[in-house]
């Protein structure tokens, strides 16, 4: 008995399998092969130091052309009027912004396109987003752009908003937040966020570090004394953002949503078309 | 080389790699992959050349075309103005007053301006102008501060009692929680439903008119018909702010209200603060 396994043919006899006879003698789809200097890598790949060793430099180029623009990043961005660092209470409710994730449907970025100006203001400069850690761009539009958000409606619209979007705009999908406004902050750390962000290169000075805590308070508290923080933060808004008496986040928030985009004065500004 | 080894069943030539007796095939690259991959190549040289692209010291190389998107936005934003130009300056030049005589002008700012209230007012106003609770209903003719155009102009120019516009329409009420007992305030909220709905207390209603005759007509007016100077609001119409329920009453009473409208004249452009007056004002309640 045969066995099964003989009756298949092998390659040779198949005619399905093409032969080498069946191949013309020059195979049209291949290019020269000897070029010489090409095949040299199999030196490098039989050498595992001279592997390492160019492996090293062809990484480092690489390396050079992405980071070593990063070290003159200073040159890309404009000398604006107006500038500042966040105040204690704007960077607390930046923080907020961050950890509810509004970047995930706002974005903050006004790219420079007629319908964007048009709508939302000013195109975006790249020293408004010099101080921010990290930078709340987004890349996508569930709801409006925020760059310039601050001013355009009273605090009390952004409570409503907060609280529940739909009272005001009836076709928003935004979720609520009114538990904000129930969540009390102390700015116990302040002083620290203000280091930390120091260390990651924004000026604060020893001043607005040591002051921290004070401004922090102040700045929702239109019958404190106030001076000492609006001459360290030019154009801070003081108010009772919120209307209760207590800091909550809520208020923080808003002091952050108010600054946006407020700071730069475009008075003064000309656009350089290099840019 | 001498040695390459051509493989017997395909006759391609192999690497010389043998793993268990396999061999890798030295197949080269199909033609038409390798020749895309050349006009890649070709066109990111031809692009780097020709458009911004190296980052240097002080800027990037600035490409030999001279693309500049902020040059590309001012000429779009410059050439969409000029086909606007004439319009424009003739409602830059316009009395307000009298601008719903000319009717293509008009027509103009009304397009105009409702494309600006609904990116920017709508938000409060409601993308209807119908307001909503502490958001006045644009719709209607019962004005907090004056329907005509100039009114309605210089209420969007100066914006409502904020702190960014030294011309802002301002007016305060006080909070009367501190000022009058709690059954003078519920006396007071009876008066104020008696002049716009039969379901009151009319007891009660006489004590509070007089209370409002002492308290509350220097600015609502002896009739409670309001005043438009300092943005008393007419408490006889049935129309309200922030609500018509004695509850609602009781805490505006109380607590006082303190409406707040940014000053548009420091955001828009003049033309757009005029055409979205006259969108406002056509839409029904323009006196």
């Amino acid at each position: 008995m045969t066995k099964n396994i003989d009756k298949i043919p092998g390659p040779a006899e198949d005619p399905k399998v093409s032969q080498l006879s069946d191949l013309p003698q020059e195979i049209p789809n291949e290019l020269p092969h000897q070029s010489g200097f090409l095949d040299k890598h199999a030196i490098l790949e039989r050498s595992p130091t001279l592997l390492l060793v160019f492996s090293l430099l062809v990484v480092s180029i690489g390396g050079i052309v992405e980071i070593a623009p990063l070290f003159w990043l200073e040159n890309t961005i404009e000398d604006v009027e107006g500038m500042r660092p966040y105040s204690p209470l704007e960077l607390a409710g930046r923080d907020i912004y961050v950890r509810e994730g509004c970047y995930v449907c706002h974005s903050q970025m006004i790219r420079p396109m007629r319908d964007e100006v048009e709508r939302y203001g000013h195109y975006s400069l790249a020293a408004e987003s010099q101080y921010d850690h990290p930078f709340q761009w987004g890349s996508k539009r569930t709801g409006p752009d925020l760059a310039r958000v601050g001013g355009r409606y009273s605090d009390a619209w952004h409570v409503d908003h907060l609280m529940d979007p739909q009272s005001v705009v009836p076709e928003s999908i935004m979720p609520k937040y009114a538990f904000l406004a129930d969540t009390k902050i102390d700015g116990e750390h302040i002083g620290d966020l203000l280091s930390t962000h120091r260390f990651v290169g924004v000026p604060y000075s020893d001043e607005q570090i040591e002051q921290a805590k004070f401004d922090f308070e102040v700045q929702a508290d239109p019958d404190g004394e106030y001076d000492g923080l609006l001459e360290r933060y030019p154009g801070a808004a003081v108010a009772n953002f919120d209307g209760r008496s207590e800091l909550t986040e809520m208020d923080a928030l808003i002091s952050y949503l108010q600054m946006l985009g407020t700071l730069v004065d475009f008075s003064t500004f000309t656009p350089d078309a290099s840019r | 080389m001498a040695d390459r080894k051509v493989d017997k069943e395909t006759g391609v030539e192999t690497t010389g790699h043998s793993w268990d007796g396999i061999e890798e095939l030295n197949n080269p690259l199909p033609r038409w992959w390798l020749w895309c991959l050349y006009l890649t190549m070709i066109w990111g040289l031809g692009y780097v050349i020709a458009y911004p692209a190296w980052p240097m010291v002080s800027g990037a190389t600035e490409g030999v075309l001279g693309w500049s998107t902020r040059a590309n936005v001012a000429r779009d934003i410059e050439e969409h103005e000029a086909k606007n130009a004439p319009l424009v300056t003739a409602l830059l030049g316009a009395e307000m007053d009298t601008l719903t005589d000319d009717a293509d002008l008009n027509r103009y700012a009304v397009a105009r301006g409702g494309a600006v209230f609904r990116a920017q007012c709508s938000q409060c106003h409601g993308s209807g102008a119908a307001g909503a609770k502490g958001y006045p209903n644009l719709l209607d003719n019962d004005w907090l501060w004056g329907g005509e155009m100039a009114q309605i102009a210089h209420t969007i120019r100066h914006g409502i009692r904020n702190d960014t516009d030294d011309d802002a329409r301002y007016s305060e009420m006080p909070a009367f929680g501190d000022i009058l007992e709690q059954e003078e305030i519920a006396a007071t909220v009876e008066y104020v439903i008696s002049l716009s709905s039969p379901d009151h207390d009319a007891a009660l209603a006489t004590t509070g008119s007089e209370l409002f005759a002492d308290n509350c007509s220097s600015c609502h007016g002896e009739a409670a018909m309001g005043d438009k100077d300092i943005g008393a609001p007419n408490l006889t119409d049935a129309i309200w702010l922030y609500g018509g329920d004695r509850e609602t009453l009781t805490y505006t009473i109380v607590n006082a209200r303190f409406g707040v409208m940014p000053a548009w004249g420091q955001r828009l452009s003049e033309e757009d603060v005029r055409a979205v007056s006259a969108y406002v004002h056509g839409l029904g309640g323009g006196e």
